[in-house]
């Protein structure tokens, strides 16, 4: 899909294709990621090995993902071209998918591996920008600025670096896309610049970029059914738990085809799809290491009044300061 | 994450209590309902696909509806000065978001892009809207203008605009109101007329029109002007241009969100919906069943909203060194507006479940090319019959929910005693928005006058005589049905004596024998529930021993035969006052 609009938003910064007329379409990818919803911990959050216990905690869409994701779809809708979505996880990350499915996204890709698991920001984001290239042609990475589980806000600016573009963080619009050019308005904490950067980029969306799209119900009437083989392959398990591992795997197969018949078999990659060198991929490729994890309960045990003049405000201000609450 | 149907416990029973998978059977049996990818595999699918329509539906409820509402509340649309209105954006935003999630064609058929849904879920949606913002359901909840042109316009009609209500793209009014025709329709005025070619215009003025802005209006006009009743009037449908134009935007009491317009007409295009002169008596009151329907499930939002404000307040305000729920007036206060919200919810999706089986018999019967006689005659009865049921049901549901909705958001003003009547709580917003509730699409008292014919006629004991010979083989449920049974003999009793009064007299003691016979009606409802749910038991107990001793009070009064309200009026209304 192509149409031509006048770029109006362009005027007034003095780039060289202003108001031009464009009739470009930008592909997008969407990296979105399967969290436990971290707002709602209770004691069983952590494992004994410092990971998290992930069966504890339900599972949800990264909220600055569907930031990312709607973001992608705006861009989708004002000047066409597709939103393919990409998520790494455990067979259950499918979950994610559905959801961008529910959303009208073009295509979803589940990169699900064992040898995957465990890695830290390093092996995901070097796993992931080969997913990119796999996927091959595209004009910008959406991605949320952090996950709610790690908070690192690591994994986006580590792909960029991988995929050799560059990256523009802690987007919140974007101004406008004209021919190879994107301009972007980034938040840079006491207020916003807008940056230009040349096509493909890899950007990184805050939560306050927008309000993303619920899903829409026949979409969901449409999709709720899909699946990767690796959940079929679970369901298949639990229906017929004495059936041999031929048998198993020809009914995976056969469900396989069904949806795929109805459009509704989830692409499912590993890791020798995405040509990964396994040395850099999971605990191997991780060097991270987790030291030791806290459980940190504040408590309020004393209260100091303090006088409404300018004595006790100082007072105040010099011990905030000298116990470093402050400065 | 907040869901509006997911945290109300009363709703989701129903929707497991109910045989949906019923309904949903005989909503896909038609085949007219068009193919698309997202066709339900069988009855089970479609049951499903209502559940998750409405979970979306009650997250954006909850955390964007439900947020918007004191500050649209607040500010209200704006009439700008060509004569268009501007909707306060934040009612676009809700618009844009359930359009973004399809619900903007909820029960239209696969064909024009709709979800083809049951009216009973289409109900509960507008409950869960209402629950959010009040007014909102008068733009989501006119959906039934599109069904009514779906049911009588012509093809080309429903193919050119159906799909558009579908996807969102434009709203509809029904135009009905006039200054001198509010409940007396067939007093309306405004002109339709035709030029050579035999198109036709309208001309003429409309008043309180909900949502008059909106880009496609259903108008009811007189297109015969030598007949001056109801048989002369014709139902039309336009778009909006300059040829209308909104003169006045009503100031209104509540439900600000909900633009009420007066519209002046100067020539406006316009086309016929289905044949001249059934305008009235034939489209505009099956339009207004279905929107009767609406504000009950309106009320049912609205209560439900209220009862959570006063139910958390009376738990948390402390006085006399505990909550207040601890005095029993209190308590009682609480009990009671729960329990008449389960009552009047139970109507009123007994209501829709009904509706449900009626509009798609009249469907099949309209459309089916293949039926063989005796099975054409069969639908027929059942139709005749289902179309007595509902109209008795409909206006006692819409009368029902609205009265109660009224009482539980005073209640709630009550209850927060100062703090309900200040502005900083949501309560007597909810009061406000409450009290359009049994007003529009017919009055209280009108209700009453249609319900009561249902009563009197027999409708009514053919209704509950199938209930009465349930055994639920559960010694309370049987002992409470038998009460049920004895409160029925005396409503027939009363209707025995009213029979032998003057005709006036039936409409004198209208109320009275509706509010009856609801109770009975609900009572059985309520025993049928109480079969799958412990707690509905203790409903059941509660709401029969206390509505019986109702019952038993408005009966002796029927049988009383006191009709000094209209042979004394002057005496006992006292003179009209003079204005010096």
């Amino acid at each position: 899909m192509t149409h031509s609009r006048l770029t109006d938003n362009f005027q007034g910064f003095g780039h060289k294709r202003f108001a031009e007329l464009v009739a470009v379409p930008y592909d997008s990818i969407v990296c979105g990621k399967q969290v436990p919803d971290t707002a709602n911990v209770t004691v069983d959050a952590m494992k004994d090995d410092g990971t998290v216990n992930r069966a504890a905690l339900p599972a949800i869409f990264n909220p600055e993902d569907l930031h990312a994701l709607e973001t992608a779809m705006e861009v989708r809708d004002e000047y066409g071209g597709t939103v393919t979505v990409l998520s790494m996880g455990p067979p259950k990350a499918a979950d994610v998918l559905r959801e961008c499915l529910y959303r009208g996204v073009n295509r979803a890709i589940l990169l699900t591996d064992r040898r995957a698991a465990a890695s830290d920001t390093l092996a995901t984001s070097y796993i992931l920008s080969q997913a990119i290239r796999t996927i091959g042609r595209y004009d910008i990475v959406f991605c949320g600025r952090q996950a709610i589980d790690g908070d690192t806000a690591q994994v986006g600016p580590q792909c960029a670096e991988k995929l050799g573009i560059p990256q523009v963080t802690y987007l919140e619009r974007v101004v406008g896309l004209t021919d190879d050019v994107a301009r972007i308005r980034r938040n840079v904490g006491n207020g916003w610049e807008v940056v230009e950067v040349e096509l493909p980029v890899l950007v990184t969306v805050l939560e306050t970029a927008n309000r993303p799209r619920p899903p829409a119900a026949k979409l969901v009437m449409r999709y709720k059914r899909a699946a990767v083989t690796a959940e079929l392959a679970g369901r298949v398990k639990a229906d017929m738990p004495d059936a041999s591992d031929e048998d198993c795997r020809a009914e995976v197969d056969r469900r396989a085809e069904v949806l795929a018949d109805s459009d509704l078999l989830v692409e499912q990659w590993d890791l020798e799809r995405i040509g990964a060198d396994l040395s850099r991929c999971g605990m191997a490729g991780s060097p991270t290491k987790v030291f030791r994890v806290q459980s940190i309960v504040l408590t309020k045990d004393d209260y100091t009044e303090v006088p409404p003049t300018e004595e006790g405000i100082r007072q105040m201000v010099h011990e905030l300061i000298t116990d470093r609450t402050l400065g | 994450m907040a869901n509006f149907f997911l945290d109300n416990r009363d709703i989701q029973f129903l929707f497991e209590h109910i045989d949906l998978s019923e309904l949903a059977k005989i909503q896909e049996e038609d085949t007219a309902n068009g193919d698309a990818d997202y066709v339900p595999i069988d009855e089970d699918d479609a049951v499903d696909n209502y559940r998750r329509v409405l979970e979306i539906l009650g997250q954006i409820a909850a955390e964007t509806i439900a947020l918007n509402a004191e500050q649209i509340d607040r500010e209200g649309n704006t009439l700008n000065d060509d004569g268009t209105v501007a909707l306060h954006p934040l009612v676009r935003e809700n618009l844009d978001l359930l359009t973004q999630a399809d619900m903007m064609g909820f029960t239209l058929p696969r064909k024009y892009g709709g979800l083809n849904c049951p009216s009973l879920v289409y109900t509960m949606a507008t409950e869960i809207i209402s629950r959010a913002d009040t007014s909102l359901m008068n733009m989501f909840g006119l959906q039934g203008i599109a069904e009514t042109m779906h049911a009588f316009a012509s093809q080309e009609i429903k193919d050119e605009f159906l799909p558009r209500f579908a996807n969102g793209e434009v709203t509809g009014a029904m135009v009905l109101t006039e200054p001198d025709a509010g409940s007396d329709l067939q007093a309306v005025r405004l002109r339709a007329y035709q030029d050579e070619e035999g198109n036709w215009f309208l001309n003429g003025v409309k008043r309180f029109i909900t949502n008059g802005c909106a880009e496609v209006l259903l108008t009811l006009a007189r297109s015969e002007p030598d007949i001056s009743d109801g048989r002369g009037l014709s139902l039309f449908v336009s778009e909006r241009s300059e040829r209308i134009r909104v003169r006045h935007l009503e100031d209104k009491l509540g439900i600000h969100g909900s633009p009420t317009c007066e519209l002046v007409y100067d020539d406006l295009p316009a086309r016929l919906i289905g044949e001249r002169q059934r305008g009235l008596i034939t489209y505009v009151l099956a339009l207004m069943n279905g929107a009767r329907v609406g504000v009950a499930a309106q009320s049912l939002g609205v209560a439900e909203a209220a009862y959570r404000l006063a139910r958390t307040y009376a738990h948390t305000r402390q006085q006399f060194g505990g909550p207040i729920e601890r005095l029993p007036a209190v308590a009682e206060m609480v009990t009671d507006m729960r329990i008449h919200i389960e009552a009047a919810r139970a109507l009123a999706y007994e209501t829709s479940r009904v509706c449900d089986h009626g509009n798609n018999n009249l469907r099949i019967l309209e459309w089916s090319t293949d039926l063989d006689k005796d099975e054409k005659k069969r639908r027929k009865q059942r139709s005749r019959a289902l179309k007595r049921l509902n109209s008795m049901l409909t206006p006692m549901c819409k009368y029902y929910c609205s009265e109660m909705s009224c009482r539980v958001a005073d209640n709630t003003v009550q209850i927060l005693g100062g703090s309900g009547y200040m502005k900083d709580y949501a309560a007597e917003r909810y009061l406000r928005d409450a009290r359009i509730t049994t007003i529009y699409e017919g009055t209280s008292q009108l209700q009453v006058v249609a319900a009561v014919r249902g009563v009197a006629s027999g409708t009514f004991e053919n209704f509950v005589k199938d209930f009465e010979e349930k055994d639920y083989q559960d010694p309370l449920l049987d002992e409470l049905k038998q009460k049920l049974i004895e409160a029925r003999e005396q409503i027939i009793q009363a209707i025995a004596f009213i029979k032998t009064q003057s005709t006036s007299y039936l409409d004198l003691a209208g109320r009275r024998l509706v509010d009856s016979a609801i109770a009975v009606i609900v009572g059985h409802l309520f025993l049928g529930q109480g079969t799958a749910c412990d707690r509905k038991k203790r409903v059941a107990r509660r709401f029969i021993e206390t509505q019986m001793a109702v019952l038993r009070m408005n009966c002796e009064q029927i049988l009383a035969g006191d009709t000094a309200a209209m042979d004394e009026y002057e005496i006992l209304a006292g003179p009209v006052p003079t204005t010096d």
